[in-house]
């Protein structure tokens, strides 16, 4: 579970976020949902803690951690995996290395086992064959899943995901989804997921926030949202559906 | 000024987390092997090049221009004199400012397009040192590279001198053998090499720290690395001026 306490980020002054609280459970997919420039990337990095805070407090299970120090925040850092928007695989590595990357820097395991490890990864997000090709090789939806066995190769207890559809056409959203859904619950991990596609929120929305100029105003499940009667939730939702 | 003092700043903060402490010494070894291939191998042609053809010039200008002063200099000191242009300035400084252009603008833009492309906050959530894993293997891998660049500079560029001067019979071979020897002071090839692994420092420092700072899109990498080779080459500039009074005077 991540709870955050009235959080509040400001970028030169001004409020980006003005106090969001949330708690995100484990074992399911937590989405944020809001329009372009929301704030949902920003939230999502000061949570885990790219961004400095201006203001509240982050809870990782019973752990402070907006209070921690650099040293002791990475030694939490092997339980969070994160897929950024774009990937964010590394140019210069194969879809293998850059999966093995994690493995190499922290864990102690022996080259065959990291190996066997990847395969595994790769395997989990159908990838096999693409374990040589170099990310500028591949597909944006191959990039998406290389970025899925990256962060999940630690078997960490936290997942974060930054707009997972963006630029895949509609059938290959469902598989990430699908995907980012089915190794949350395997792996009974925390999941939080950025999205501003109405298709996914009624798919995996297991628990929903609604971010509209860095407030929250509303929350609730996929069941919910339908039910809402949040005028700017429902503008927000109509212009969804009418694109 | 302010925004001098802000920048400075910024520089030394982001070399304190260079040189602090890094994660896995294995990984870093081979990182550092990976750029001294990328950033020094892959320059030895182009220092190659422009060292044999400006060795070639400076002995062809001593000659004519030496001759047209009516000066009755011995022919041997064209093949000084080119020694120790090379020497002192040329495969040093002029060469520290084409791989500014080279070296310079192929770091800035590509820590700059990891910055925009969120490889560097991929990094950080993993708990990676980002500033010392990406910048510290392209320092030591320059630093030590570049002096080996500045020398095979020298000995291009006097071989170039050499091949013009027996081409066009500027004099014989022996002559300009004995010139190179002439008079020479090992204390000025280690300047030459002193100078370079500063400028090395330099070039590399200056061009990670604008890539790495460049803003959120790909107009500002462009301007990250044209920024970085300008800036660079004046350090350059400045730092040779330096490192001249402290080292020759
Ligand atoms: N590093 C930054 N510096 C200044 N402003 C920023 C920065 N990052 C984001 N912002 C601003 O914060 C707001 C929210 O951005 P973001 O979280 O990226 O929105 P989105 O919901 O589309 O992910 C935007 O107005 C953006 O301009
Ligand atoms: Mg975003």
């Amino acid at each position: 579970m991540i709870h955050i306490d009235k959080l509040v980020k400001q970028f030169d002054g001004q409020d980006i976020l003005r106090g969001v609280d949330a708690t995100f459970e484990q074992g399911k997919t937590n989405l944020i949902i809001g329009q372009s420039g929301s704030g949902k990337t920003v939230l999502l990095k000061c949570i885990v803690g790219l961004h400095p805070i201006d203001g509240g407090a982050i809870y990782y299970d019973e752990v402070c951690f907006s209070s921690l120090d650099n040293s002791s925040r990475r030694g939490m850092r092997r339980d969070m995996g994160m897929i950024f928007q774009g990937g964010a695989l590394f140019d210069s590595q194969t879809v293998e290395e850059n999966v093995k990357f994690p493995l190499d820097l922290f864990s102690s395991q022996s080259e065959a086992e990291k190996r066997e490890r990847v395969q595994f990864c790769l395997n989990r997000v159908n990838l096999n064959g693409a374990g040589r090709l170099y990310p500028s090789e591949i597909s944006g939806g191959m990039i998406k899943r290389a970025a899925i066995a990256r962060a999940i190769v630690l078997n960490p207890k936290y997942l974060f995901c930054d707009e997972p559809n963006s630029g895949l056409d509609p059938k290959t959203s469902v598989v990430i989804d699908g995907l980012i859904a089915e190794i949350t619950a395997e792996y009974n991990m925390t999941t939080i997921i950025n999205t501003h596609d109405m298709n996914s929120v009624r798919r995996i929305g297991d628990t929903i926030i609604f971010i509209y100029q860095g407030n929250k105003l509303w929350q609730g499940t996929k069941e919910e949202i339908g039910r809402s009667d949040n005028r700017e939730l429902n503008d927000y939702i109509f212009a969804a559906e009418v694109k | 000024m302010n925004r001098v003092f802000g920048l400075v700043g910024r520089y030394m903060i982001l070399m304190a987390r260079v040189f602090s402490r890094p994660e896995k010494a294995r990984i870093y070894v081979r990182r550092t092997l990976f750029e001294m291939q990328g950033l020094g191998v892959n320059s030895i042609g182009l220092t190659f090049i422009i060292s044999i053809f400006i060795g070639a010039v400076t002995s062809l200008q001593m000659f004519t221009y030496l001759r047209g002063a009516g000066a009755i200099i011995p022919p041997h000191l064209i093949a000084f004199a080119t020694r120790e242009v090379l020497v002192l300035e040329f495969s040093s400084t002029v060469v520290a400012l084409i791989l500014a252009g080279k070296v310079g603008s192929s770091i800035a833009s590509e820590i700059g397009t990891m910055r925009i492309t969120e490889q560097i906050d991929a990094l950080e959530v993993m708990g990676v040192n980002s500033a010392g894993y990406l910048i510290l293997p392209k320092l030591i891998a320059t630093v030590i590279f570049f002096p080996m660049l500045a020398v095979i500079s020298i000995v291009v560029g006097v071989f170039g001198g050499y091949a013009v001067s027996i081409f066009v019979g500027l004099m014989p071979a022996d002559i300009y053998i004995e010139g190179l020897r002439y008079h020479f002071d090992v204390f000025s090839v280690s300047y030459s090499l002193i100078k370079m692994s500063i400028f090395a420092f330099l070039i590399t420092s200056v061009s990670a720290f604008y890539g790495y700072y460049a803003k959120d899109n790909s107009l500002e990498v462009g301007r990250a690395s044209t920024q970085a080779v300008v800036v660079s080459s004046v350090l350059v500039l400045v730092f040779d001026l330096i490192l001249t009074q402290l080292l020759l005077l």
